[in-house]
């Protein structure tokens, strides 16, 4: 009860004009944002922190604003995903390998309103696992030490061989390259070794994620239209008329709830985040749907479940970084270092100190939410027109906006080189027909892995045995292994008929 | 369709403004990214400078991370050496990384240090039900046996974090300190967040990092390390009154560029030390658990001078530099 009666608090904080104004701002902005490629939550929430010092806002405003800009933005990485192959941002990485699909079989339409149901159910769920179990959750964070994180990336990475169905060694070379990249820059475990570096201060921290996302994807994308002269391309989808697919929703209902769940558990362990819920969900799903061959041919559930899992997510990283001060995401921390600017410390007694700060952003949230809900559905048109420009005013416009949106991470000129370089390199890969989403898997996760291993190693004096101590990990194990094992064994049995050569929208 | 180009055009437009900034008003640099005790002091001693009209401008924070600093020094030091309003955000782990010459060879003579207005006080933690009782406890512990306590800390191995636990125990006569367990995780609260999990044993890191933590009674904090007990945790002992010699304090402060003039350096000097006597740097300061701790000007200077020929001496004891 008394979670009503504080969420009753927060309500009362959070709903004024003003707030409500600013939600719908955030809202607007946030999907904008998260549409663009080259300009994800993080550096969105970022750029806008100067903005909401700048007219003055209270904690609850500031907050309101930018929690609704940070869920904006996860909605609208869809969008670009689905209509351009282009993730918007790198959660919604996954959302291209059905969206894409889907769109370019003339259900554009259906996948923005599908994604954004399943956007809308899977945040939802969160905020209101949030509420009501935010401290409890907590002690997940706890449980969770290197071996266990190594279990749990191991996982990811076994069943990252379904993935790409068609061609799996072409995929394992992909997420080969990925891990390759990731172990550039300075080794964090002793703090001197510097890989691959070549003396450049610039490759110390490693390759950022955004650089690699925006270059593979995005430039890769404008050099191809350049070549193809526009034919084939994946710009330039039309957007039909805009029904709701009832059927799909309510097909693709369970893997909602499902896909919300993975996500926001990922979204609660610290570190895994929301590009990592929505590759748990994705692969999760595909591997218990009766369809899961038709995965990455443009499936509604595969556009649902991604989707569910990392609105999801992003709900479940405020957890930790409420509770503990601990960010489990580039934009979770760049929200923590608001709250500190604010004079608000997060940690184990935000909620019991601050009820009025936490209650009303969790009003905030279930706010932004409906917004949302509405910005995303019935008034959809409204994002896609600014996609849907003809191919030679929006092709520049994807190259302006990386090259503003990857400035702004670091201010530095060296990772538009990066940048760049990651954009040719995009091009051969597709030309080679090796698929790019295990490159950024690789990338993201090779890091959080070889780290967990490290650091296993060092407290356990080299000890392997370590890596099985506790139960979560041998659960993590277990999955591990079924997950690697399982596709290998089932093709065997199940003997289905090969999917034609075309069907397959991923790479090309 | 000029309409949806324009749409397009403004909204680039507008991004690209706010992302790189006015270039009239005075920048801060937090060489790293939001959220961690570099973007603090940009924007905590921004937001004052403005607040007690120091500058004219809103200051403008950029965030460069990079290299532990070293994107942004090398920056300052090769692009903007001479612009007098630029200040970039420093601490500890600043001089920690110039003495052991973690930025590419460039040396901590190339920047102007202009002064510290607050300083984070290391501190020695255990979780809650460890059975280290004292400090003593945990480095007789590791005399015995120096694989039985692992210590988790928010920078790389060779930092900051890592430096505080082994002068510790070199004050208390341990010398095999290479042996000693260490992990670098990402930030204070997530190495608290290990030890009150019981994946390692200590936690080392700042005193602010540990405040809701200590005040919800997750983790005991066995040893402050400075010259005196800190106030407003005063029933917190300091490792010097337990019989081990150390003070480690992260002081928060600034560089300017090396070009700038005597007058524009003595001026940042003055306008830090009125944000260090406001009372809301003092608020803010308490709220935060920092430490008085103000040297601006040339006295900072040639303190900075002493701390990096120390910490390269130390360094060199523990093998991170030859």
């Amino acid at each position: 009860m008394d979670t009503f009666a504080n969420l009753a608090l927060g309500f009362s904080v959070a709903v004024t004009p003003f707030t409500l104004f600013l939600a719908v701002v955030g809202c607007f902005l946030g999907t904008i944002i998260g549409a663009l490629p080259g300009l994800g939550p993080a550096n969105g929430v970022a750029i806008l922190i100067p903005l909401a010092f700048s007219i003055g806002l209270d904690a609850t405003q500031a907050l309101a604003l930018l929690t609704s800009v940070y869920y904006g933005a996860m909605y609208g990485g869809r969008i670009s995903s689905i209509l351009l192959n282009i993730p918007g941002d790198e959660p919604a990485v996954m959302t291209t390998l059905d969206g894409y699909p889907m769109a370019k079989s003339g259900r554009a339409g259906d996948a923005l309103v599908l994604s954004g149901v399943a956007s809308f159910v899977g945040s939802f769920l969160a905020t209101i696992g949030l509420a009501l179990m935010a401290p409890l959750l907590a002690r997940i964070a706890y449980l969770f030490g290197p071996a266990e994180y190594f279990a749990l990336y191991l996982l990811a990475f076994c069943t990252l061989g379904g993935l790409a169905g068609k061609n799996q060694a072409k995929s394992a070379v992909a997420a080969l390259i990925g891990l390759g990249v990731a172990v550039i820059g300075i080794d964090p475990n002793n703090g001197t070794t510097l890989r691959y570096t070549f003396g450049n201060l610039h490759l110390n921290d490693g390759i950022n994620f955004l650089v690699a996302i925006v270059g593979l994807f995005a430039l890769a994308e404008v050099f191809f239209f350049i070549e193809s002269h526009g034919k084939d391309s994946a710009v330039g989808v039309k957007l039909g008329k805009v029904t709701i697919p009832v059927r799909d929703i309510v097909k693709s209902g369970w893997t909602m709830l499902r896909a919300s769940v993975i996500g926001f558990v990922a979204g609660v362990l610290p570190g895994a985040g929301a590009s990592l819920g929505s590759f748990m969900s994705y692969m999760a799903e595909k591997s218990i749907a009766r369809d899961g061959d038709t995965f990455g041919t443009g499936n509604p559930k595969g556009v649902a479940a991604p989707e569910a899992g990392n609105n999801a997510a992003a709900g479940g990283a405020l957890v930790p970084m409420l509770t503990l001060g601990v960010p489990g995401s580039g934009t979770t921390a760049v929200l923590l270092a608001l709250l500190m600017t604010l004079n608000i410390t997060p940690g184990p007694l935000l909620f019991q100190d601050r009820p009025d700060v936490v209650w009303g952003l969790i009003a905030t949230l279930f706010i932004a939410n409906l917004v949302l809900l509405v910005m995303n559905v019935p008034m959809v048109r409204i994002f896609v027109y600014i996609l849907a420009v003809p191919p030679w005013v929006l092709l520049p416009g994807v190259t302006l906006i990386s090259f503003v949106g990857v400035y702004s991470l670091s201010g530095s000129y060296f990772d538009l080189l990066m940048m760049v370089a990651f954009g040719i390199g995009g091009y051969i890969l597709r030309k080679l027909e090796i698929p790019l989403v295990p490159v950024i898997l690789g990338i993201l996760l090779g890091n959080h892995m070889e780290n967990s291993l490290r650091k296993a190693m060092v407290l356990s004096d080299g000890d392997w045995t370590y890596l099985f101590a506790s139960p979560i990990s041998i659960i993590l194990w277990v999955a591990a292994i079924l997950g690697f094992i399982a596709p290998l064994f089932l093709r065997g049995r199940l003997k289905r008929p090969p999917l034609p050569e075309s069907a397959d929208g991923t790479v090309d | 369709m000029t309409f949806k180009l324009f749409k397009a055009l403004g909204t680039s437009a507008v991004i690209g403004l706010m992302a790189t900034g006015s270039v009239w008003a005075t920048e801060c640099i937090a060489p790293a990214n939001p959220g961690g005790g570099w973007d603090f002091t940009c924007r905590q001693i921004g937001k004052l400078l403005y607040d007690l009209k120091q500058v004219d401008q809103p200051v403008q924070v950029t965030n460069m991370a990079g290299a532990g600093g070293g994107v942004a020094y090398n920056y300052v030091v090769t692009e903007r050496n001479d612009d007098p309003d630029l200040i970039v955000a420093a601490s500890s782990a600043t001089t920690t990384r110039l003495a052991q010459n973690a930025f590419a060879g460039m040396t901590a003579d190339q920047v102007r240090f202009v002064g510290a207005i607050g300083a984070d006080p290391g501190v020695i933690v255990v979780a809650k039900d460890s059975p280290f009782q004292t400090l003593k406890d945990l480095v007789e512990a590791i005399k015995a046996d120096p694989g039985s306590v692992a210590f988790a800390g928010g920078s790389a191995a060779g930092g900051f974090d890592h430096m505080k636990p082994l002068q510790v125990l070199q004050a208390g006569g341990f010398t095999d300190i290479r042996k000693v367990k260490y992990i670098a995780v990402d930030g204070g609260a997530d190495a608290i967040t290990q030890t009150i999990g019981g994946h390692t044993q200590a936690m080392t890191g700042d005193m602010s990092e540990t405040i809701g933590f200590l005040k919800s009674g997750d983790i005991r904090i066995l040893a402050v390390l400075t010259d005196e007990r800190v106030p407003g945790f005063d029933d917190i002992p300091t490792a010097k009154e337990q019989g081990y010699d150390v003070v480690a304090v992260n002081w928060r402060g600034l560089y300017v560029p090396k070009g700038i003039s005597d007058d524009q350096f003595n001026a940042w000097a003055e306008k830090l030390q009125a944000v260090a006597d406001s009372a809301e740097w003092k608020q803010i300061m308490a709220d935060n658990g920092l430490a008085p701790f103000t040297k601006v000007g040339a006295d900072f200077q040639t303190w900075i001078d002493g701390v990096i020929a120390d910490t390269t001496e130390m360094s060199k004891e523990i093998g991170v530099i030859q």
